[in-house]
């Protein structure tokens, strides 16, 4: 159905040769796959977030809508595509140029390593291709069973609560685990419970058999002595991962529960990318430039690699270009850790000449970028390698509404506001912290929510419809603790009106 | 087969039409931008379609850009309002704005469904018949370009079964010169309907910018709706003051004279186009009168229904009057119409518009009638 084909003999070739610079500067990535399309194809590719299969829904219909006309119009133009699979897929342009074909090569080699070392992808589903599918045929099956309006009305209502996941969960790695089964089964142990051991399922599908067994449950006969020791609040503590919640608590048919499974784990798996973007496309756009200028690039097409690269490079007044950013991030801490321009003695140093000129001979700088690709996220890139030269040299500035002119100006060229803005802006993954602190508020199975104010007010429109959304789920009142317009307040649905408190 | 991705567009288009469904009125009300796109298609931006999450509230916000620029200089080109708020790092979610393509008819269903409009019933003795060849049928013979392989197939699997060569073992079904099925031409005979429609508009001081844009606004729906219901549409021009001339489409919107009003001027004018140019036995006519509902004179007044009675009502479907409110007029035109023709006369309609919100009212009075 989708017209991708395998890339022909030049490109294997001109594949092989990428790959062998890569190998050269050290990369560690997955087995690479290039398919080569249409912009029809890639269109509808993008329109599905990166995967030939998806579950049916009315958003991809709209965004192939915008890719389609912003292409036609010559706006916009997919260059390239990559999925974090292994083997990992990218898709080429058919009427690229070979440069341009070149240069998405070495680039998508860049991101393959990232998506491979990452730390923050370590626990992404690799096969998520096959996943994609498989959701795709489980909710068409629903669908038929369901009826179109139904299901994609409560697809809707999941999606609006997509970002209640919890960061934290991607460090979910094997060892966390273990640590935790430990923890778990003592526990159990010693409150002779029953131990529910961890296994490899996913998560839709454990979900899929919990809501299974929940019904047999319910047709067993009620038995006292059968009930579970209930704490005396539900959650014991705040909960981040809310749809996690939900899929436990909520009194919901058995294809509601797969679908909040299907749209969780979809949602943990792009997470790590939304984390990463600064990083990962600056990694990408540091290894073109790398392999493209230092090997690949032939005298005749520097002129063309240059405009597309300053193209991409391109700096904006409106928000920070995360290419350039992370580009010139990463190549900063390349130089400071070859030329030692880092710890107690250089930033103690109040000599601007010696400053600058600073180069205790290191030779570190490929090392510690590898290093920090690694380990890193956004924020934490941000938070300890953005200094005071870097934003100046990058001509940095934070922007506030002026009410008055009814505009956003520029504010200040001050180093820890634009770090604390940035920061701000990237802390769990743009969205506000909401935590479900109660589902029995007031004791009568209500659901209490707390936002945690950092500053910035919550859109009360988007709120009080997100709202809504719990309840069609919870189907009891549903309430949200916030900070608004600096007054404590409650926003409420309870299932007819919306009604704020203070 | 299509790609899925073709049917989650088409679910896609079904919410856009009912969002503009539910929106209709105020859509209309604010002279919202219909572009016109090719022959029958047009092209409405609207704003996308959010799904709610919990979000950052927009403006107390703000963010981080990159580029030169002193303090309290704007980031964004014309510092217009409504701009939108910028995006921030992590989070691609920005506002773009969709552009939906609708054809005629699309746009006329909505229309008609909300409004419950009646198909119009031309004039019946004024039709025009032509034959066209539509290719609905199936025949046994035909050139192979036109063969029906699916009609085909099944004409010799039932040849097959009949004759007891079927094998469901080895389903191989060879179709004879006998099986071969054609897609043939039926010829229908098609009734021609042309209309005409000619809009005369007051452009005297006294109709203001505001008046005529609730004109375009109209005009455009009327139109619309009469391309709908025609095979063809002719629209004609006629701005007057004291005198009347035919104008193109431009001009007749963008027209500001200032001298006096003698309406009689343009229903003369008026007049004269029909005769000229559409006989009445060939053409379905809609002459539509703007205005805010000054006139020179009560003799110019009785000159306008005398005008009406022998000349321009025998031959329309329907005359539609049209008084926009302004703050100049009198709007004693309306009045005298409504006195000679109120409930004696069905092929006129008179409708006062208000202001903008009235606009989908009025286009319900003027087309509601089936006329």
């Amino acid at each position: 159905m989708l017209r991708s084909k395998p890339i022909n003999e030049k490109l294997k070739k001109l594949q092989i040769e990428i790959q062998g610079y890569a190998d050269e500067f050290g990369l560690d990535y997955f087995p690479q796959i290039f398919e080569m399309c249409d912009y029809q194809t890639i269109n509808i590719l993008a329109a599905q977030e990166g995967f030939p299969s998806r579950y049916p829904h009315w958003r991809f219909g709209m965004q192939f809508d915008q890719m389609s006309k912003g292409y036609r119009y010559g706006i916009q133009k997919i260059y390239e595509m990559v999925i974090n699979t292994n083997p990992c897929y990218a898709y080429l342009l058919e009427v690229n140029n070979w440069v341009d074909q070149k240069l998405v090569m070495a680039h998508v080699y860049g991101h393959n390593d990232f998506f491979k070392n990452n730390a923050w992808f370590a626990n992404t589903d690799r096969k998520m291709m096959d996943t994609m599918a498989n959701h795709g045929a489980k909710v068409r099956r629903y669908i038929e069973k369901y009826g179109i309006d139904r299901v994609e009305n409560f697809i809707d209502a999941i999606l609006s609560l997509e970002n209640l996941i919890d960061m934290d969960h991607l460090f979910e790695t094997d060892e966390v685990r273990n640590q935790r089964e430990e923890t778990n089964k003592q526990f159990a142990y010693e409150n002779s419970l029953e131990y529910e051991p961890y296994d490899k399922k996913s998560d839709a599908l454990k979900t899929y058999l919990r809501s299974k067994n929940r019904t047999a449950q319910k047709q067993q006969e009620f038995n006292a002595e059968d009930l579970p020791i209930i704490p005396k609040t539900i959650p014991e503590k705040p909960v981040k991962d809310i749809l996690h919640f939900l899929l436990e608590y909520a009194p919901i048919e058995e294809w509601e529960a797969d679908i909040i499974g299907i749209l969780r784990e979809e949602a943990y798996y792009y997470l790590p990318q939304r984390i990463t973007k600064i990083m990962n496309e600056g990694w990408a756009s540091y290894w073109h430039s790398k392999i493209m200028t230092e090997k690949a690039l032939d005298a005749s097409e520097i002129i063309d690699f240059a405009d597309k690269h300053a193209g991409v490079m391109v700096m904006s007044k409106e928000r920070i270009n995360p290419y350039k950013v992370g580009i010139e991030l990463f190549r900063d801490i390349e130089h400071r850790w070859d030329t030692g321009k880092f710890g107690k003695e250089y930033l103690e140093c109040n000599n601007m000449v010696e400053k600058h000129s600073w180069d205790s001979k290191l030779g570190k700088g490929r090392e510690k970028i590898f290093q920090v690709r690694k380990t890193h996220n956004d924020i934490s890139f941000i938070d300890e390698f953005l200094t005071p030269e870097f934003c100046e040299r990058q001509q940095m500035f934070t922007y506030k509404y002026n009410p008055r002119s009814h505009r956003f100006e520029i504010d200040k060229r001050d180093f820890d506001a634009i770090k604390q803005k940035l920061l701000m802006s990237l802390t769990n993954f743009g969205s506000p912290v909401i935590e479900l602190v109660d589902a029995n508020f007031d004791n009568k199975a209500e659901i209490l929510l707390k936002h945690r104010h950092d500053g910035v007010d919550l859109d009360a429109k988007y709120a009080n419809e997100t709202l809504k959304n719990i309840f069609r789920v919870w189907k009891r009142p549903v309430n949200l603790s916030t900070t608004y317009e600096e007054k404590e307040v409650k926003f409420r649905f309870d299932g007819k009106e919306l009604s704020v408190k203070s | 087969m299509d790609h899925p991705i073709k049917s989650d567009h088409n679910r896609f288009r079904k919410i856009v039409k009912g969002k503009l469904r539910e929106n209709l009125k105020s859509f209309v009300s604010q002279g919202q931008q219909v572009i016109p796109k090719g022959k029958d298609q047009f092209t409405i931006p609207m704003p996308s379609i959010d799904i709610p999450r919990f979000k950052f509230g927009g403006k107390s916000e703000g963010g981080v850009g990159q580029g030169d620029g002193e303090e309290g200089q704007p980031v964004q080109g014309d510092g217009q309002e409504g701009e939108g708020k910028p995006d921030k790092a992590g989070e691609d979610e920005g506002k773009k704005e969709l552009e939906v393509d609708f054809s005629l008819d699309e746009l006329a269903s909505i229309l008609s469904e909300e409004l419950e409009l009646p198909n119009i019933e031309p004039k019946g003795s004024s039709q025009i018949e032509s034959t066209v060849n539509k290719y609905t049928s199936i025949g046994t013979t035909g050139p192979d370009s036109l063969r029906h392989l699916k009609r085909t197939y099944k004409q010799s699997l039932k040849r097959q079964v009949s004759m007891g060569l079927y094998d469901a073992d080895n389903p191989v079904i060879l179709p004879t010169r006998k099986d071969y099925r054609f897609r043939a031409s039926q010829s229908k005979i098609e009734k021609q309907n042309n209309a005409v429609v000619i809009y005369m508009m007051d452009v005297s001081g006294s109709m203001g910018d505001e008046q005529k844009e609730i004109v375009r606004t109209e005009s455009f729906w009327i139109n619309l709706w009469l391309k709908h219901q025609y095979k063809d549409i002719e629209v004609r021009y006629i701005i007057h003051d004291a005198t009347a001339k035919e104008v193109e489409e431009e001009v007749f919107f963008k027209t500001r004279e200032s001298g006096g009003t003698l309406i009689s001027s343009a229903y003369k004018l008026c007049r004269d186009i029909i005769k000229a140019d559409y006989p009445a036995s060939d053409w379905n006519i809609y002459p539509f009168h703007f205005s805010d509902g000054d006139n020179w004179s009560s003799d110019d007044t009785k000159l306008c229904l005398d005008l009406l009675n022998t000349e321009i009502l025998p031959v329309s479907n329907m005359f539609g009057y049209g008084q926009v409110e302004s703050r100049y007029g009198s709007g004693q035109f309306f009045k005298d119409l409504y006195a000679a023709y109120n409930d004696k006369t069905d092929n006129i309609i008179l409708s006062k518009i208000k202001n903008r919100e009235a606009i989908l009212d009025s286009i319900k009075d003027f087309l509601g009638k089936g006329k």
